[in-house]
């Protein structure tokens, strides 16, 4: 129960093409995450998938009936929005059981998957409270508590964790991730952030400038990134990319990933000063300004004492090299 | 408030500023209503004084009470004005949503159109208003009156609104959308409620120039029946001889139910609930 087929959907606004073509293939129980950077038609693709856009040509299939023709209440779905998007006129019971009083559904089922939804997303004490009346944590849980008593075929999460505080945000992806766990649905879900991407998807969809750039999981994505854009979208800090001619290489364009490079201060490939160094506790990221490669960013785990202006060495693992034509695919070896 | 964002002397300078102003705005107002509990010799003698025992005189009160059918004009005066300003509201509103809501060939065009009305006044048209009103059988009625408040208090009402409206938050209707309200009950419900301090900006915008409003009511509906206080008061007013005393009673009357209307609206000007639904 659950599962989505986009056959080519395409979509432009007066003259402007937001999506060129997007072909994916969702199973049953899958979360798949949506990642780009802004503009590149993430949003657009779910709102279309939710029916609250249209599409300008192409198909869109949940459990195997096309729903281009139906209104987004009818299509099985359940959205949790970057804004909560509660009824700010009701309190959270009443803003969980809208949508199934919407639908007919009996009382004594409605109260029943409440009950079991308060109690997974512990929003008990809070459920004859007004929306006004809650911290953004228990908005956003309250939202995903909306969307969990619909039972979906299909959840969709438009950048749920955008407005929260960096410890909350860990906090929900989490609950977010034990909520996949539990219920077994099918979740797409969009954001721009690649860190949340790596750490919920089962399979991620790279998209940039309207099209699909992969399709993959989160570590395919990592060790096989088809080409230029989504080797430096996935991996933070972003991968070091330099000309391939400066190196010696027939590759338009050489790219080494920040923790694929060691540091020594005396031998090594690359010679370079230290530009800025970044102490984050866990890991220390280096910023070398190298006469061979040019500015790179070398991620050292652990603690590394060093001072900008000092003379550091860095050599890229062996094997760890991405080489990329000139049209930005990745080459093999 | 800190030394660090006010020094006193800026304080009173800028209490000193408003408080005068407010003595000017409210002068003219004051005046007619002491004037109005005076004897007649007592306002042309002593314009300026309040009242006192000796020239206290509630004569005007009376002639307003016991001449002509004041009850009755008040009625229509607060008939047409409510009128009008509900159907301002709820067509403005619609027509705000619209506009702002939904992409549709022709959108900028019309909320130009619909906006052209702010600049030209609508009684360049009063000739073909009247005409309109003779042919459709409406004059001396207050629906002329209602009709023709309507369509002037609407462009400035859309206008407003539907700036209001653009700001509303689009997930807020399409979370709506998913739950399966219809669009009817996400405009009525949700956005409605959202945009209220907008609704009352224009309640109060809409509702004073129609309420103060003399050219229509004595060119569409002057009859005894349809009266309203602004024309009423006119009758008091003669070529040669003029009752000040009814006059100012009946204009002192004549802000009451607008000031209560007033204090209704600029309630909801104060009040958003908007906190909460949205970050």
């Amino acid at each position: 129960m659950g599962s989505l087929v986009i056959q080519n959907v395409q979509k432009s606004f007066g003259k402007v093409e937001v999506l060129k073509g997007i072909d994916l293939d969702v199973k049953d129980g899958e979360f798949v995450v949506f990642v780009g950077p802004s503009g590149c038609g993430k949003s657009t693709l779910l709102r279309i998938i939710a029916g609250l856009e249209d599409a300008s040509s192409g198909a869109v299939l949940i459990d195997g009936a096309n729903v281009i023709n139906t209104p987004p209440a009818k299509r099985g779905i359940a959205m949790v929005f970057q804004t909560y998007a509660l009824y700010p006129h009701l309190n959270v019971r009443d803003n969980m059981s809208l949508g199934l009083k919407q639908a007919g559904t009996a009382a004594d089922v409605i109260a029943t998957r409440i009950a079991s939804a308060s109690a997974m997303l512990s929003l008990d004490p809070y459920l004859a409270r007004r929306p006004a009346e809650l911290s953004g944590g228990q908005r956003q849980r309250v939202a995903i508590g909306r969307a969990v008593v619909r039972e979906p075929k299909l959840f969709l999460f438009d950048e749920p964790l955008s407005n929260l505080d960096a410890a909350l945000r860990v906090n929900t992806r989490l609950e977010i991730a034990q909520l996949h766990r539990r219920l077994k649905a099918t979740m797409i879900y969009v954001t721009h952030d690649q860190v949340e991407a790596m750490t919920l998807a089962d399979k991620i969809v790279v998209l940039n400038a309207g099209q699909i750039e992969q399709i993959g999981a989160p570590m395919e994505l990592y060790n096989a990134p088809a080409n230029e854009f989504v080797a430096g979208f996935i991996g933070s800090p972003k991968m070091n990319f330099i000309d391939g001619a400066r190196l010696g290489e027939t590759a338009k364009t050489i790219g080494v990933r920040p923790e694929h490079i060691t540091v020594d201060p005396a031998n090594g490939d690359w010679k370079g000063t230290v530009v800025h160094a970044e102490h984050l506790g866990a890991d220390t990221n280096v910023y070398l300004d190298c006469e061979k490669a040019g500015l790179i960013t070398v991620r050292i785990f652990g603690e590394y004492r060093v001072e900008p202006g000092a003379t550091l060495c860095a050599t890229p693992h062996p094997g760890k090299l991405f080489r990329f034509g000139a049209d930005g695919k990745r080459l093999a070896g | 408030m800190t030394a660090a964002r006010a020094s006193l002397g800026r304080t009173a300078a800028a209490h000193a500023i408003l408080i005068a102003y407010t003595l000017i705005a409210l002068f003219p107002v004051l005046l007619i209503v002491i004037n109005s509990f005076k004897s007649r010799n007592a306002i042309f003698r002593e314009p300026l004084m309040p009242p006192t025992a000796e020239t206290f005189d509630l004569v005007g009160y009376t002639t307003v009470w016991g001449q002509g059918n004041f009850i009755g004009y008040f009625g229509n005066s607060l008939t047409v004005t409510v009128a009008s300003l509900f159907f301002v509201l709820l067509f403005g509103a619609m027509a705000a949503f619209a506009l702002s809501e939904y992409r549709f060939r022709g959108n900028t065009m019309m909320g130009l159109y619909l906006a052209l009305g702010i600049m030209i006044p609508i009684r360049l048209g009063t000739v073909a208003i009247l005409q309109l009103m003779v042919a459709s059988g409406l004059v001396n009625t207050l629906t002329a009156l209602i009709l023709v408040y309507t369509a002037q208090g609407l462009p400035l009402s859309i206008f407003i609104l539907s700036e209001f409206m653009k700001q509303v938050s689009d997930d807020l209707k399409n979370a709506g959308r998913i739950d399966g309200l219809s669009e009817y009950r996400i405009f009525f419900r949700l956005v409605l409620p959202l945009v209220r301090p907008a609704m009352a900006t224009v309640a109060v915008f809409t509702m004073i120039p129609i309420w103060n409003d003399l050219w229509f009511p004595l060119i569409l509906a002057p009859s005894e029946q349809t009266k309203t206080v602004t024309l009423g008061a006119q009758i008091f007013i003669g070529q040669f001889v003029t009752n000040w005393n009814a006059v100012l009673a009946a204009l002192s009357l004549a802000i009451v139910p607008v000031l209560v209307l007033y204090l209704i609206f600029s309630r909801q000007l104060i009040r958003g609930i908007t906190s909460g639904a949205v970050k």
